[in-house]
């Protein structure tokens, strides 16, 4: 069963934003929706539309309420709609994300092998073996909220969550699984890391994906950890 | 152009301008001045355009040592300021010169006020703003809160040949009891039999009140039976209020971009200035307005910043 909506759903989130709802599941056929929807209006980004922020159901535009009404924008919508079939979603990129698993970098995989009755080498084979789609990303700068992790290795949070997680953890909490890409407190079972900069400001594109790419974790070596992070310097 | 150096640095001063609105799909906050009012005044008053990165303040005001001639202009929250131990007025434009010393004490009423200089503060535009975003440590100062001995600089601007004051019937009076105009929404639906309790109850601003929200404490919001208490995450704006397990409603500010709880309602922009200048201890009422209302209070907020200026500008 689908969960698409037949007709767009506008909600009021104040006198500046709008949340446009497409769906009211997490469903790859909702999100590539949202996601439409997104790089269409992205396209010319029309008078009055301060952001376009895609999530995993729905999208939420920030208006200038001086130059466009939300009424303005269901019409636009519903003009863009039609124009849906025009517009060639592209095929998702394919994001490599090297991880460092398991020792001093991921305290708590064998956590997650032990409550799946797993081998750490089964839970890093399981977890590389999946192309992630990120559906949406917020939280931290850069921070993906990913599908698609395999039921063999869901886990608990921690009972505690930890303080302080270095920028570039890599994590499993309940069925999400995801990346930490600056530091920050958190709760999730740490399994490993990556010695790429996920948010690096200073560069002219300063993330390495957006909604719609696919995260494809890579197994390194400790050697070829270091030798990437020395390229990717602080 | 060196302007000024941090002798103590107050509670929590950050450089801020309007914000950062490129990135928010990207999880990076919008930050800025969390009081876009007084923000904007602080600017007029020392000359400078629209959008011009100054110093915000918050509680405790800081002592800055003057390197350069400059006109400065301290708007927002009321704090006592001296200049080489003299009282000086806010919301008026003040020239100070090398070796002058600013001192800004704590706020006796209001939070946060905003320090313009001439010209701006003078750091690199990160992701297309001065902002400091402290939970990216990017823009302002290295991305922190100033510290001791830091120097700031300014760009080139041209001092005013006349000062410029406010007239007092502009000036904001921040009363311990706040009224939040709020708008139904996103998720009123959840809360049919809260919807009372919540416009119609007073809640106490708590100590736990930054810019990334403000929570709130008072007779509890509970969502109807049926619905649950989380949503699929989505995009969040400042002043949509959130209401998680324990019924404490929290305003959501500019640090924060996605959340995960229903929101019953969402305070209006005009008066996102109310929250910024409130401390722990208010009281707080939300009043419902429709949306045609609040982008009605938009459109007079605008006419009336456009009224000050021309005031303003004809004191060049």
């Amino acid at each position: 069963m689908s969960h698409l909506f037949d007709k767009p759903r506008i909600r009021i989130s104040g006198d500046r934003a709008v949340l446009v709802e497409y769906g009211d599941a997490i469903e790859p056929a909702v999100n590539e929706k949202v996601r439409a929807m997104a790089a269409l209006l992205k396209k010319g980004l029309p008078d009055g539309i301060d952001a376009v922020i895609p999530a995993y159901r729905n999208l939420s535009l920030i208006y200038d309420p001086l130059v466009t009404s939300p009424e303005k924008l269901l019409s636009l919508l519903q003009g863009l709609e039609a124009r849906l079939h025009e517009i060639e979603i592209p095929a998702p990129r394919i994001v490599e994300i090297p991880v460092l698993y398991g020792g001093e970098f991921g305290p708590d995989i064998e956590v997650v092998a032990q409550h799946n009755g797993l081998t750490v080498e089964e839970v890093i084979a399981i977890h590389a073996a999946t192309d992630y789609p990120i559906y949406m990303i917020g939280f931290t700068p850069g921070f993906c909220y990913l599908g698609g992790l395999d039921r063999r290795i869901h886990a608990p949070r921690r009972k505690t969550p930890r303080t302080l997680l270095p920028g570039g953890s890599v994590g499993i909490a309940e069925a999400q699984t995801g990346m930490y890409p600056v530091d920050s407190p958190g709760g999730w079972q740490i399994i490993g890391r990556t010695p790429l900069r996920l948010f690096a400001p200073e560069r002219e594109n300063p993330f390495l994906y957006e909604a719609g790419d696919r995260i494809r974790f890579m197994p390194v070596t400790g050697e070829e950890y270091k030798r990437i992070r020395a390229k990717e310097g602080s | 152009m060196v302007v000024l150096r941090v002798i103590s640095p107050g509670s929590f001063t950050t450089v801020q301008d309007r914000g950062r609105y490129s990135f928010i799909d990207r999880g990076v906050p919008p930050s800025g001045a969390l009081d876009l009012f007084a923000y904007g005044i602080a600017n007029l008053l020392v000359g400078n355009p629209a959008g011009t990165a100054v110093l915000e303040i918050t509680m405790m005001g800081p002592a800055l040592e003057v390197l350069g001639e400059a006109d400065v202009a301290l708007a927002g929250a009321d704090m006592a300021v001296t200049v080489n131990r003299q009282p000086v007025p806010m919301w008026e434009t003040v020239r100070v010169k090398k070796g002058d010393v600013i001192r800004i004490r704590q706020a006796k009423s209001g939070c946060r006020s905003y320090l313009a200089v001439t010209g701006g503060i003078d750091v690199p535009i990160v992701m297309g703003s001065r902002a400091t975003c402290v939970k990216a440590k990017i823009g302002g100062v290295e991305g922190r809160p100033l510290r001791k001995d830091d120097v700031l600089a300014r760009f080139p601007g041209e001092l005013l040949a006349k000062p410029r004051t406010l007239p007092a019937n502009f000036i904001p009076a921040y009363s311990p009891d706040i009224a939040l105009r709020a708008v139904a929404g996103p998720q009123e639906e959840a809360f049919r039999s809260g919807l009372e309790i919540f416009f119609g109850s007073i809640y106490e601003v708590t100590p736990e009140a930054d810019r990334m929200g403000c929570r709130l404490q008072g007779p509890p919001v509970h969502h109807d039976e049926g619905f649950p208490q989380s949503i699929i995450s989505e995009p969040t704006v400042p002043g949509n209020v959130q209401l998680p397990a324990d019924g404490q409603p929290i305003i959501l500010l500019v640090e924060q971009t996605t959340g995960g709880y229903t929101k019953i309602a969402t305070v209006i922009s005009t008066d996102l200035s109310k929250i910024a200048q409130s401390v722990p201890g208010n009281q707080v009422r939300f009043q419902e307005v429709t949306l045609a209302e609040a982008h009605r209070l938009c459109r007079t907020q605008a006419l009336l910043l456009r009224q000050i200026e021309a005031q303003l500008s004809t004191n060049r």
